[in-house]
């Protein structure tokens, strides 16, 4: 069995694995979703969007719900503090999400015009609310979050919801709604042709520069606009049974750059963002589209692997009370459930990536305006 | 101390959502068979009707499917959204089973319902039946691993508590997979939402029937849910039985409040039929009783006891006092690790830690407990008995009538194929909300039932919420009426018209209301 340290630092990558393989998944049909009233102006033509998407999206949003499962499982003071601190911000999400499956499976049942223009829009809500939020929480673990634990671990935010959108804050939400519609776009150049794919090209491009734009001001400003990091000031034993309350955390302007100090390998992640991000936009001006969205995949995995690494072995540091932040040692759950969910994970997920690529597969081609007449009956 | 409106509002939520996404879960488990049967069937024989009976209901079932999804994402950001500190004392055990959930199941139930609707055209016919086959599979599988994690809510086996981390930790993952409290639930369950899908069938065929409309077709429709549903019925009323007779302290509190047995009657105890109960004297002003049988079913013996209310709550006064010296204990220790003394005072009294935290709903610290708080946390550990009571009768009154309306459409199916009697037609259809009202029912005296506990003798209900405003409690509840309300408008509408359109909304050429036909054409 492998000792707890080691599953602890496994378990930060696995909750990476899941988030990243949310933001690929589930992103490019968000992306799908909040592109549908713009790269898509008929009815036929929005029809050919959502069924690009429409055998997988509810696979895809399982990502999502098994992150959060694993989160809950892995991390649960992490999915305790975070969930009812962001309470607003969470429900905002949920709700979102909650016109998602019904505005794919509820909007081409009714041959109204008004009906489907009122789920194309919630179509758009489901996908352009999650990445948003999501964004600007990152932005805001970053600069730590207000809220205390007492002596029985209770955790309780001080902060509110408004607190959340401030200016760091939602420059990260624009580098996750950029990603993640650059992310859908390309997706839909892969699978579209004619003139939804022609739009869909210019707005692949057009967000995969405010990405990485973004996501480099972002850079700039951790560095130089005075946000301070967080630092474990007492020796942490990794081996120790978790308790958040036994450490001493203070807060430092290099903080955020000493793993990058530490270990200049690193750099490869934000690279990675930025460098998967262009190389996708010149992918879909060569027209390879299937490794276009491999390249965005990719900028996906920097972009989120970048937030993460910066953090390491912080998780959810608290702006008011820095030693009570949560950290890959000391919010975790026991050996023994770590280990189990370890093993569960490697047995479980390769066959899940292979169902999904079979899925994929059997769907593969491009969605066209004749696919949709020819399954008037079966499709979306 | 935790406010007790804010206990009550985050408790109105759950029960609210919870029971909310039920009105589409039971449906979803027992059509995902019914599909399989019919798809099985057009593969073996090849004939038409059942490939369109697959798809016809396969689209009833996706209209429903959608809530079901969108209800369910809600639950499970709930725990960490409302029970934050439940979330954190048991999430080393509870959340594993929810993310087992969807790693082994609502992976496969979700990509593979994708390509049920989808792959028609693109799959073999075997390969299609092996989509629906694994689609089906992922959705009991689902259940499976939710009521692992219920299960353990009432029976909290292989755990136990640390005080270094302040919460319970696995220690035996098969005593948590093998509670006796899952398995009886688990199929008991989705015993029940087997019988929901089967209900559902016969009502709208029986409608095509009376009609005369869709005859072949509603026929065969109504011969599947026959046999199906009476199976099913049989199996959610014998193995109801089985979650009565599981022993644990939770279902022994449950079984004395929902059999208002006030006091441990001699062995074997009788059944009571009907009560008059009466609350604030706690006992049962008359009532009618069948001797032994509650003994029977309970214990499966003629000599051992079932121990009445008032005995449970004497047992409990005694817990309730130790666990006060364990919570006590806990917190000298939580100050001083070091603290020896605390240590083994806690290590003698810690069974009975939940006990002790009962007494937090009244006061901050259980020193200050006077034998009249201790009097009211211990009138607690009961539910109160008139809803119990009459939810669980009402709840197996309603298992009864279906599994007689089951009966009579399967031995009509066997007479005389497609010809039933307009009246057992009529019966069918009028039956429909029966299934869901009992599955609520269920769920009701199942939760309502552990109070009060979210989990049974760890954490009291008042100690496991999240440290919100009641106004965002609120705000966030009336989010909830309002977006529910309209979707259950749209999906009842959807569902509604799609059933009056039938198999003609598949547009094949071979049914009633054909889109080709009508004037304003139905699609998807």
């Amino acid at each position: 069995m492998l000792d707890y340290p080691t599953l602890k630092v496994i378990w930060w990558l696995l909750i990476g694995v899941l988030l990243v393989g949310f933001a690929i998944m589930d992103g490019h049909d968000m992306g799908v979703g909040t592109l549908l009233p713009f790269v898509a102006k008929t009815d036929p033509e929005r029809r050919v969007v959502i069924n690009t998407v429409g055998p997988h999206w509810e696979g895809n949003q399982v990502w999502f719900i098994t992150a959060g499962g694993a989160l809950f499982a892995a991390w649960p003071l992490v999915y305790a503090t975070a969930f009812s601190g962001f309470y607003w911000a969470m429900l905002a999400v949920l709700w979102a999400l909650f016109f998602r499956p019904v505005g794919f499976d509820y909007r081409s049942k009714i041959h109204d015009p008004a009906w489907r223009r009122a789920w194309d829009w919630a179509l758009f809500v489901g996908g352009a609310v999650p990445p948003l939020i999501f964004g600007v929480a990152f932005g805001n673990l970053l600069q730590g979050v207000p809220f205390g634990l007492d002596n029985r671990l209770v955790s309780t935010y001080t902060g509110t919801f408004w607190q959340l959108l401030n200016p760091f804050g939602l420059l990260a939400g624009l580098v996750s709604s950029a990603m993640i519609t650059m992310h859908g776009a390309t997706y839909l150049v892969h699978r579209t042709e004619g003139a939804i794919q022609q739009r869909a090209m210019r707005w692949a491009l057009g967000a995969a520069a405010v990405t990485a734009l973004a996501f480099v001001a972002a850079g700039i400003w951790l560095r130089a606009g005075g946000i301070q990091g967080f630092m474990l000031a007492s020796a942490v034993d990794p081996a120790a049974a978790p308790d958040p309350l036994a450490k001493v955390v203070v807060r430092d302007a290099n903080a955020w750059w000493a793993n990058y100090a530490r270990q200049p390998l690193l750099w490869l992640l934000p690279s990675l963002g930025v460098a998967g991000a262009l190389l996708g936009a010149l992918l879909v001006m060569a027209r390879r589209t299937l490794a276009a969205f491999v390249a965005s995949s990719l900028s996906i995995v920097g972009v989120i692997g970048t937030a993460g690494a910066t953090m390491f072995p912080f998780v959810m540091p608290s702006s008011s009370m820095p030693n009570a932040s949560l950290t890959v040692w000391d919010s975790v759950s026991s050996h023994l459930t770590l280990g189990l969910m370890f093993w569960a994970t490697l047995i479980l997920m390769p066959l899940i990536i292979l169902y999904t690529g079979w899925a994929y597969r059997v769907m593969r081609g491009k969605v066209t305006a004749d696919y949709v007449r020819k399954n008037e009956h079966g499709a979306y | 101390m935790v406010s007790e409106s804010l206990v009550n509002l985050s408790r109105l939520q759950f029960a609210a959502t919870a029971m909310y996404h039920f009105l589409f879960v039971p449906l979803t488990l027992g059509m995902a068979w019914l599909l399989l049967v019919m798809e099985s069937v057009y593969v073996m024989t090849g004939q038409v009707v059942w490939k369109d009976m697959t798809r016809f209901w396969g689209k009833l079932f996706g209209i429903n499917f959608a809530l079901g999804v969108t209800t369910g994402i809600t639950l499970e950001f709930q725990f960490g959204t409302n029970w934050a500190y439940y979330s954190h004392y048991v999430g080393d055990i509870f959340g594993t089973p929810l993310a087992l959930e969807g790693l082994m199941a609502f992976f496969l139930e979700s990509t593979f319902i994708g390509l049920f609707f989808f792959g028609w055209d693109r799959l073999s016919k075997v390969q299609h039946l092996m989509v629906t086959a694994l689609m089906a599979l992922g959705t009991n599988l689902s259940a499976l691993w939710i009521l692992v994690a219920n299960g353990w809510m009432q029976n909290p086996v292989g755990a136990q508590f640390n005080w270094q981390t302040m919460r319970m930790e696995l220690v035996d993952f098969w005593a948590v997979l093998f509670n006796p409290d899952a398995q009886a639930k688990f199929v008991h369950t989705v015993s029940a939402g087997y019988v929901t899908g089967a209900a559902f069938v016969l009502a709208i065929s029986s409608w095509y029937l009376l009609r005369g409309r869709d005859v072949e077709f509603a026929k065969r429709s109504f011969r599947v849910a026959a046999a199906f549903g009476l199976a099913s019925a049989l199996s959610v009323i014998v193995l109801g039985d089985e979650s009565g007779y599981t022993v644990g302290e939770a279902q022994q509190t449950k079984m004395a409040a929902l059999e208002a047995m006030w006091d441990t009657e001699p062995a074997p105890a009788g059944l009571k039929i009907v009560a008059w109960i009466d609350e604030a004297q706690s006992r049962n002003d008359w009532e009618i009783e069948i001797p032994w049988l509650l003994g029977l079913i309970g214990t499966r013996s003629v000599s051992r006891e079932l121990p009445g209310i008032h005995q449970i709550k004497a047992r409990n006064r005694e817990r309730i006092e130790r666990g006060a010296q364990a919570v006590i204990a806990l917190e000298a220790l939580r100050s001083n690790h070091d603290d020896e003394s605390a240590r083994r005072t806690f290590e003698r009294a810690k069974a009975d830690l939940g006990f002790g935290l009962l007494l937090k709903k009244y006061v901050a610290d259980v020193r200050q407990a006077t034998p009249a708080v201790i009097e009211r946390a211990m009138n607690d550990t009961v539910p109160r008995v008139a809803p119990m009571f009459w939810g669980f009768r009402v709840m197996v009154g309603l298992a009864f009538l279906m599994l007689a309306l089951f009966a009579l459409a399967f031995v009509s199916t066997l007479r005389s194929p497609g010809t039933a009697r307009p009246w057992l037609l009529k019966s069918a259809l009028w039956m429909l909300p029966a299934p869901w009202l009992a599955a609520e029912l269920g769920w009701f005296v199942a939760e309502y039932g552990r109070q009060p506990w979210t989990i049974y003798g760890v954490l009291p209900t008042s100690q496991s919420v999240s440290t919100l405003s009641v106004s965002s409690l609120y705000g966030s509840l009336a989010g909830f009426l309002g977006f529910y309300s309209l979707l259950l408008a749209v999906e009842i509408y959807l569902m509604v018209k799609y059933a009056r359109l039938g198999p003609g909304s598949l547009g094949t050429g071979r049914y009633l209301n054909e889109p080709a036909a009508t004037a304003g054409p139905a699609h998807a």
